[in-house]
């Protein structure tokens, strides 16, 4: 288990920022505003909001699979096409596996995409695997799979590539609270070991308050960051966590920057 | 299991109750053979023109067959030119569209007075199979998982790699639906170019066999080549739904049944 000051020795330094980001799309709707978001090496950040607010417009353009009609996209050093692909994973709301290719498959994807040679592929392919602890599964197809294991597999494919940025849109909102729960504790024991970085978009104040070492907290749309919140508590954070009172107060904290955020004061 | 004995069964009874009825109205009212052949006259037909007919039917048969890979190979083809070129999608479609809409019938006479009898006879299989495999691909191609298509693009997939390993294992339920339907209408379109031949062609196959007895009033010869049509149809259409089976039952719902 990593150590429970790892936030601590977590730099400050902004490995991606947007600056000023405004999104309007082509039927006129505006989903985003001004919005400044830093993100920093290391960080597990929330972007917590009401729905329609822009979330996962945020995160599309850090992916670079949309582009801001106003602001900037700044990234610590500059990468080019083809190294940010392979520092960028990403995580859908739904699985979005391949129906067609068997687990194995499906985390190889980004690899296969990326030209890497098979031997060397295969160990990775088969290490993501054994993190999500789907090793015995790699011939399944993800039809046979229930849907927290097809989530799992979705997080073994975004991490194949280990990404420096792990960028995840809701993926655990369509799944029961005793598999979030699982997925939680997993994604943050993933994290701890991987020192990646997380950007993590939800609309649960509860979920982004027992994940996050920082929470930004993000207007109805157009979405802006109104008001950015410390996760203080230390890692690892587990079931004693969800029921300790510092919890509950974080949450609550949590909570009241929503309601401002909807209200639309600061 | 008792469904599936029925899904068997049901069919079997309908037919033995129906050539037992038709049957004992040719014998009741000495129907002559010219104007109502009686099942059994068409069955020991069947087997005394047999050596005839199977010539025949071998000859439809690899047009159907021929035209159908054709078919298949342009539909497909030109579904994945339209796909990948909005100009000569706009350029095409509205021809592939005419050459759909007109009655493949009334195509067949001119293209006999350009072609062989052979070759005119396939280019009306191909044209009315064609166009279900093409608009099928057409809209398998375009039913990707925008996910997964945002997952191909992050990745910095080319166009190839979109092409091949995204768009056509989607479209592959949508393909293999067109190519079933392709599989009937091919042998529509080989019977209809063959009747218009008609008695001037020299080809011999099976629907130039029933036009040619009818001027002969070989009424149960008609019969005859009429129920081996619809065999060869019955089994195109069981032999593409087993391809189709095959290809998709690991993981398109079309092809599960049963498991849940």
């Amino acid at each position: 288990m990593a150590s429970s000051s790892a936030p601590a020795l977590r730099s400050s330094v902004a490995l991606v920022a947007l600056r000023g980001v405004a999104k309007t799309f082509a039927n006129g709707t505006q989903a985003l505003a001004g919005l400044d978001f830093e993100v920093r090496q290391g960080e597990f950040v929330s972007l917590v909001g009401p729905s329609g607010c822009g979330k996962s417009t945020a995160l599309r353009i850090v992916a670079g699979l949309s582009e801001p009609t106003a602001g900037a996209v700044e990234w610590a050093e500059r990468p080019d096409q083809a190294e940010r692909r392979s520092r960028i994973g990403f995580v859908f709301q739904e699985p979005t596996l391949m129906p067609w290719a068997n687990v194995r498959d499906n985390v190889r994807l980004p690899l296969k995409l990326a030209g890497a040679p098979g031997d060397a592929a295969a160990s990775r392919v088969e290490a993501a695997l054994e993190r999500v602890g789907l090793e015995t599964f790699a011939h399944a197809y993800p039809r046979e799979l229930s849907g927290g294991m097809r989530m799992r597999v979705s997080i073994a494919r975004a991490l194949v590539t280990e990404p420096a940025l792990l960028l995840m849109d809701e993926p655990f909102a369509a799944l029961d609270e005793i598999t979030r729960f699982a997925l939680n504790d997993d994604l943050l024991r993933m994290w701890q070991a991987l020192r990646t970085t997380i950007v993590f978009v939800t609309h649960s104040v509860f979920e982004s308050v027992y994940l996050s070492s920082r929470i930004a907290v993000m207007s109805p749309r157009p979405g802006r960051v109104v008001t950015e919140l410390a996760g203080e508590a230390p890692y690892p954070r587990g079931r004693d966590f969800r029921t300790s009172a510092e919890y509950a107060g974080l949450c609550r904290r949590a909570s009241d920057a929503l309601a401002r955020a909807m209200a639309g004061g600061e | 299991m008792r469904e599936r004995v029925l899904r068997v069964a049901l069919p079997v009874v309908v037919l033995a109750l129906g050539l037992a009825i038709w049957e004992a109205v040719v014998r009741t009212w000495h129907i002559p053979p010219y104007v109502l052949p009686s099942p059994v006259l068409v069955w020991r037909t069947l087997v005394a023109d047999w050596g005839l007919l199977w010539q025949s039917l071998l000859v439809t048969l690899t047009t159907t067959v021929e035209g159908f890979l054709l078919a298949a190979a342009g539909g497909i083809g030109l579904a994945v030119l339209f796909n990948q070129s909005r100009l000569v999608e706009y350029s095409l479609y509205p021809y592939a569209v005419i050459l759909q809409v007109t009655p493949v019938i009334a195509i067949a006479p001119l293209l006999l007075v350009y072609l062989q009898q052979p070759t005119a006879v396939l280019v009306c299989a191909w044209i009315v199979a064609f166009f279900p495999v093409l608009a099928n691909t057409t809209l398998g191609l375009n039913s990707v998982d925008r996910n997964l298509a945002d997952l191909f693009a992050l990745y910095g997939a080319s166009r190839l790699d979109v092409l091949w390993n995204l768009k056509l294992p989607s479209a592959l339920p949508y393909i293999l639906a067109g190519l079933r339907i392709a599989g009937g209408l091919s042998l529509v379109g080989a019977v209809a170019a063959e009747i218009a031949a008609g008695s001037a062609g020299a080809g011999s196959g099976l629907a130039f066999r029933i036009t040619e007895s009818g001027y002969r009033l070989n009424i149960p010869r008609m019969f005859a080549a009429l129920v081996l049509l619809s065999v060869t149809g019955v089994v195109i259409f069981y032999a593409l739904a087993l391809v189709n089976y095959l290809a998709l039952r690991r993981w398109h719902e079309s092809a599960l049944h049963g498991e849940r």
